[in-house]
């Protein structure tokens, strides 16, 4: 039941593009295709759920242990470069025709914020799914990595679709471009907000 | 370029979140008030100075394959600094801006001036160049905060001036999106005419 609930609130209530502002910049850079929200989506959602167990495990049994919690954002950062150009690796050796369709999104991903910030938020925040507030624990951690990067994918590719009907629309000189995908996005964001309070 | 041409550009003509388009993320998630957004503008121009400065210090020796693992390194090392001053003296805006001072490591804006900038150019003009975008990123997440604050709770930095709630949708997620859309489009009417 917990773990639904988990679920829920990491796709709709708290939507980490359109609610928690994490991952913007693919948001917003890689939007004008369906077909690259869709690729970038895959390589996110693989590599935050990755990235949200090791970073765990490196919290909870180097840094406790040897008390140095302060060395947190650099010790991140680093597992996380290397993870993702290790995945890019094996990706290569194991499964090409995978590799060709996240190739070119891997390295940015590094620098997407999202992962990041989901490894930083399931060790540092206490959350009151199903009752008394606490922090989770490694399954929960997992699955809510997971779902949050599901979310990521809904929002992404909701808002390509959106995008590329928008392509086709007459739209004022000063709008074309970003200014106008904002404020789609904004109308989009004010949908999902009818979420709130669902759990 | 001179050194006050460097400091400059940043404000109009490189301005990093109108024109530019980088950092979405802190620049939608911390601009609910005028004090938070322009903290959140300092704390990046901190990292931004001193990175900047490190990284065109040490480019040369830096081989360039790894050339971005070591930049990410130097300027994770600053944020841990900047936490700790943060903490230090001012715990609550630390408290406020929670997760997004650590991200400052993920800022496109951080990582792109090292790669653009710093790591072809002297110390000096690095350290003039991180002033300039910084301030100008730290004008326009105040400009940002400054509206939604008085859309949305009908005060600036935070002295109250009209009564009543204001429009709740403002300081939430939609109102992020929204006013920095109508303000790009602003920005591009206004530049335009001056060419």
């Amino acid at each position: 039941m917990e773990y639904i609930i988990i679920i829920i609130s990491a796709i709709f209530v708290n939507n980490i593009l359109l609610a928690q502002f994490l991952g913007c910049c693919p948001f917003l850079g890689v939007s004008n295709k369906l077909s690259t929200a869709v690729g970038m989506s895959g390589a996110v959602c693989f590599v935050i759920t990755l990235a949200t167990l090791v970073t765990y495990l490196l919290q909870k049994y180097v840094l406790d242990v040897l008390g140095i919690g302060f060395l947190q954002t650099i010790a991140f950062i680093l597992v996380i470069a290397a993870l993702v150009q290790m995945v890019e690796i094996v990706l290569k050796k194991v499964s090409p025709a995978l590799y060709q369709a996240l190739g070119i999104f891997l390295p940015l991903i590094t620098t997407n914020c999202a992962v990041l910030g989901v490894a930083l938020i399931v060790v540092t925040k206490e959350f009151t799914f199903g009752g008394e507030p606490h922090m989770l624990n490694l399954g929960e951690s997992v699955v809510y990595a997971f779902a949050t990067s599901l979310g990521f994918g809904l929002a992404m590719i909701l808002f390509a679709g959106l995008r590329e009907q928008l392509a086709l629309n007459k739209v004022p000189k000063s709008f074309k471009g970003i200014p106008i995908a904002l404020v789609t996005a904004s109308i989009l964001a004010m949908a999902f907000m009818g979420f709130s309070g669902l759990v | 370029m001179t050194k006050f041409q460097l400091i400059t550009k940043g404000l109009i003509k490189e301005n990093p979140t109108f024109v530019l388009l980088l950092g979405m993320c802190p620049t939608l998630a911390t601009t609910t008030s005028a004090i938070n957004g322009m903290s959140m503008g300092l704390a990046t121009l901190f990292v931004l100075v001193l990175s900047n400065m490190a990284i065109s210090a040490i480019a040369k020796v830096i081989p360039d394959k790894v050339r971005i693992p070591a930049y990410i390194v130097v300027i994770a090392t600053f944020v841990t600094l900047l936490q700790f001053i943060m903490q230090a003296y001012t715990p609550a805006i630390y408290e406020t801006l929670g997760i997004f001072i650590p991200l400052i490591v993920v800022n496109c804006i951080v990582l792109g001036r090292a790669e653009a900038f710093a790591n072809k150019n002297s110390v000096v003009d690095s350290a003039c160049d991180g002033l300039g975008i910084g301030l100008g990123f730290t004008l326009s997440l105040t400009v940002l905060g400054l509206i939604r604050e008085i859309l949305g709770s009908g005060s600036a930095f935070g002295f109250k001036f009209i009564p009543g709630d204001g429009i709740l949708c403002f300081v939430l997620a939609p109102g992020a999106f929204m006013v920095l859309g109508y303000l790009i489009v602003l920005f591009h009417k206004l530049t335009d005419k001056k060419n």
